[in-house]
């Protein structure tokens, strides 16, 4: 099944490539249009190793892993070059050639677990579908099933191979598919972003998991990412992708040390974890500093949500339990810690959307829990809320104006022309021309998106932000476009931020002060610089761990390497 | 899951109540006269009668109460399955109703069949083929479908399967075989509907990202389609479902005609036509009767198809929204 291999794991010189692709053009037919993908791409992959292509989205990425596997989506085509997998040439072949090389020699993991599996099906089934593929029949499916979804790291795998996938978490989920995916035993895995939409911590535990296995059976693995840390933490090789051509690529070690190209160097920079060096630097230190007067404090909040309450099976029955905290004004306070920790129940508490069972709320000296919709309405101006999915925050019919001056419409405040001036204003604001106005929310990139949803957020001129994970859908280039807007505006308009975010190395980059929650508990709080750097909880500390870019920093501590400019450390 | 059936029950019969009132106030509010309708059904004139006789006929009917008065008898009747006396024919209503239902139900049974086997079987090739030109054209052929007049398609199959063949008997009631053109004459439309929104409910499932995991398992076109795309892209098409056997009733008022069959379409056609209001009430009600049935077994068919519904302990249905914020492993 799988070459021997020598002791190490490795390929030895000169094997044979599983995977080499020389000049292959990959565009989409739209109206008789052909669109450019990927162009030139020359790419090689050897048994047993490990390689992540990095790049944004549209960097034409994914389109080289789905033409790798025959899957191109409907229009894209392999229009020159060849790709030839395990000595199957995939440019022009039919379905029937493809089909052998799916499952058996190459698998894949997608990128979004929550929709990459087939809702009607019991998860067992979607697995023993792929092994009865290998020709395994009768009971031994079900053994290997089991075998399978260990292996992938799923606890109590007779439970939940008889489950439905709405029964699982992101997390496990994610699980399933790589389970999938080594159902077929394959010589390449394909791991398109596996691990984008799940939490840091979550990500880190999965992707460990990932390349142990690829490692442990001598498979060779094919890593999608946007974010360079990711890949320099687990890589043989490193390829940079921008506009479908191959930036620069090499040892993750020579890419990060000593980049050749600009972009190379820009998205080092974005990545939070590199940018210091792979260590958690806080921009801003409060430790010596008094605390300004809070704008809002919430005192010994508890929410309890009954029996029969739909959102009660997310996480336990208490969904918080005593939280205090308080959001200095003019600063920024973090609300971080994994999902289903009660960070986003206590965001609704805090903006008023849901009535804490015990406790107070203080919004700018008016304890606003227990208060009427009615009552709540003139403090609304107060705070604002920008969403976490930028994609979804904009009604899609709504044009950009629209969308920035519907709270102003909402709470009344000016006339038309007023407001014209004003959609003006904060478009600048968020440093978008002013010909957006006009345009629809599907014209716009998801950067674009968030800066018009933060443009909203602002348009009532409210003294507090409630900051969602407002940067976790997003590409880390754009994460690091839209952190910098957010701390100019802070200094701009004096606002306050109430951040809620899983990614410690985001917090790091924008929060004086914060709290880290877990099982509706606050577990630690405190100034950041003093809170990351000196953790006392677990918690926190899994939390730093997870940070993309440890193992770049541990090269660069052991000194062998000058991998960086030493400016952070 | 017991109470849900209770509060589902409980709802259809509210549904059959008010399309019962409902009826009844509009031919309450109908300008006919009950009275001279029955006597011109059995040849007499109204004017050769004194007003005594006329009173006491009214009161033979209950016609002289209030209309609360006779909106409560027809409930109370309705109730214990008794719909009075059809005005124009010498018969109580359920009688009536009683001798043709079996012949619409087999009507309607027969052409729900088919156009569920044959909307489903062209959804499924005109996503499944893969010359282009053949998918086109089968992916247009339900908009056609469904845009031909139903009388000109049955008076076309009657012409050539009819007259020229002699395969199926143009006319009457008698047997299977004269079932199959006026079922034929439904379906067409209702198998375009169907097959309409199953296409597109397809074309989305095809899209989805599981489909790709499947493939990318290896899986054959033909297996993905049918093990992971089929019962996926049914979910929409089964809402539908209730409203198509809903329709095929509906339709076989007009094709009862058309075919002359002894009906319920053809007894509610003239029972309009002649204003015989206890017959039309009769039917409206049998037809929400079948109409609230038919929903009512395809709600509960929904969990069984979906694993994401359940009619849970609370009688809440809960969706695959309420679980996306997820606790991590």
């Amino acid at each position: 099944m799988t070459a021997t291999l020598p002791e190490n794991g490795r390929p030895e010189p000169g094997a044979r490539p599983l995977v080499e692709i020389r000049g292959l053009d990959v565009g989409y037919a739209r109206r008789r249009e052909v669109t450019p993908a990927v162009i030139g791409l020359d790419l090689r992959i050897d048994p047993g190793e490990i390689v992540a292509v990095v790049g944004e989205s549209g960097s034409g990425k994914t389109t080289t892993a789905n033409a790798v596997i025959g899957l191109l989506p409907a229009g894209g085509r392999i229009t020159a070059g060849s790709a030839v997998i395990d000595g199957v040439e995939t440019a022009g072949a039919t379905e029937r050639a493809l089909r052998p090389l799916r499952g058996r020699v190459v698998g894949l993991v997608p990128q979004d677990p929550m929709v990459g599996l087939n809702p009607t099906r019991r998860v067992g089934a979607q697995i023993g579908e792929a092994v009865k593929l290998r020709g395994v029949r009768g009971p031994a499916v079900g053994a290997e099933v089991l075998e399978l979804l260990g292996q992938a790291g799923v606890p109590e795998p007779e439970l939940r191979a008889r489950q439905y996938p709405h029964e699982l978490s992101g997390g496990l989920r994610q699980r399933v598919l790589i389970a999938i995916a080594l159902a077929g035993r394959p010589k390449l895995i394909i791991a398109d972003e596996p691990t984008s939409a799940l939490d840091v911590t979550v990500e880190k535990r999965i992707l460990d998991h990932l390349t142990g296995l690829v490692r442990e059976q001598g498979i060779s693995l094919l890593l999608i990412t946007h974010d360079l840390a990711v890949a320099a933490d687990r890589a043989d090789r490193v390829v940079v992708m921008r506009d479908g051509r191959i930036v620069e690529q090499g040892d993750p070690r020579v890419i990060l040390g000593s980049p050749r190209e600009d972009y190379t160097r820009q998205l080092i920079a974005a990545a939070p974890g590199l940018a210091h060096g792979g260590r958690v630097v806080p921009r801003f230190d409060v430790r010596d500093q008094p605390a300004p007067e809070p704008i809002l404090t919430l005192t010994g909040v508890s929410k309890t949500f009954g029996a029969g309450d739909a959102r009660r099976g997310q996480r336990g029955f208490n969904a918080l339990d005593g939280v205090t905290l308080s959001v200095p004004r003019g600063r920024t306070h973090a609300l971080v810690g994994e999902s289903g920790c009660g960070k986003t129940t206590t965001l609704r508490i805090a903006l008023g959307l849901e009535a804490p069972t015990s406790g107070s709320v203080v919004l700018d000296g008016t304890e606003i829990a227990g208060l009427s919709w009615g009552g709540l309405r003139p403090l609304r101006r107060k705070a604002q809320i920008v969403h976490q999915n930028p994609f979804a925050a904009l009604d899609p019919k709504f044009t950009i104006k629209q969308s920035i001056i519907e709270p102003l419409v909402a709470m009344r405040v000016g006339d038309r022309r007023g407001r014209h001036l004003r959609a003006k204003e904060l478009l600048d604001q968020v440093a978008l021309p002013a010909s957006y106005l006009d345009r629809l929310p599907t014209e716009l990139s998801g950067g674009q998106r968030q800066r018009v949803a933060i443009a909203r957020a602002l348009a009532p001129s409210p003294d507090l932000l409630m900051l969602d994970e407002p940067v976790s859908a997003l590409d880390v280039s754009v994460q690091e476009q839209i952190l910098r807007l957010l701390t100019d505006l802070q200094t701009e308009l004096g606002l306050s931020y109430l951040f809620v975010s899983h990614d410690l190395a985001v917090v790091a980059e924008i929060s004086h002060t914060v709290s880290v929650m877990s099982r509706g508990r606050v577990v630690e709080e405190g100034p950041v610089a003093e809170v990351f750097t000196n953790p006392r909880s677990p918690h926190t500390r899994e939390l730093i761990d997870a940070i993309p870019g440890q193992r770049t920093a541990a090269w660069a501590g052991n000194g062998k390497e000058t991998l960086l400019t030493a400016n952070g450390s | 899951m017991t109470r849900y059936i209770v509060g589902r029950v409980l709802q259809a019969i509210v549904v059959l109540w008010a399309a019962f009132t409902v009826t009844f106030m509009i031919l309450y509010l109908l300008p006919a006269d009950p009275v001279k309708l029955q006597l011109g059904a059995a040849g007499i004139d109204e004017d050769s009668l004194t007003a005594e006789q006329v009173a006491a006929l009214k009161h033979e009917f209950g016609l002289d109460k209030s209309i609360w008065g006779q909106y409560w008898d027809r409930l109370t009747g309705a109730l214990t399955g008794d719909f009075g006396q059809s005005l124009t024919q010498h018969a109580p209503v359920m009688e009536l109703i009683d001798q043709r239902i079996g012949h619409t139900l087999l009507l309607s049974a027969t052409a729900a069949v088919l156009s569920l086997v044959v909307g489903a079987l062209l959804a499924y090739l005109a996503t499944f083929v893969r010359f282009n030109l053949l998918r086109v054209f089968l992916s247009r052929l339900p908009s056609l479908g469904a845009s031909f007049p139903q009388f000109f398609i049955a008076l076309l199959l009657i012409q050539y399967f009819s007259f020229e063949l002699g395969l199926f008997p143009a006319t009457g009631t008698a047997g299977f075989k004269s079932v199959v053109l006026p079922a034929v004459t439904i379906s067409l439309l209702t198998s375009s509907l169907l097959a309409q929104v199953l296409i597109k409910s397809f074309e989305e499932t095809l899209r989805q990202p599981y489909v790709v995991t499947a493939r990318a398992k290896g899986l054959s076109r033909s297996a993905v389609h049918l093990r992971h795309a089929f019962r996926n892209a049914a979910l929409p098409a089964v809402t539908l479902l209730g409203v198509l056997v809903g329709l095929t009733v509906t339709q076989s008022i007009v094709v009862e005609t058309v075919f002359t069959r002894e009906g319920i379409g053809r007894l509610a056609q003239q029972a309009v036509l002649s204003q015989d209001v206890p017959v039309v009430l009769g039917i409206v009600t049998v037809a929400a009767a079948l109409f609230v049935l038919v929903n009512l077994v395809v709600d509960l068919l929904y969990p069984l198809l979906d694993p994401r519904i359940s009619h849970g302990r609370a009688g809440r249905v809960r969706t695959p929204d309420a679980s996306v914020e997820v606790t991590s492993i």
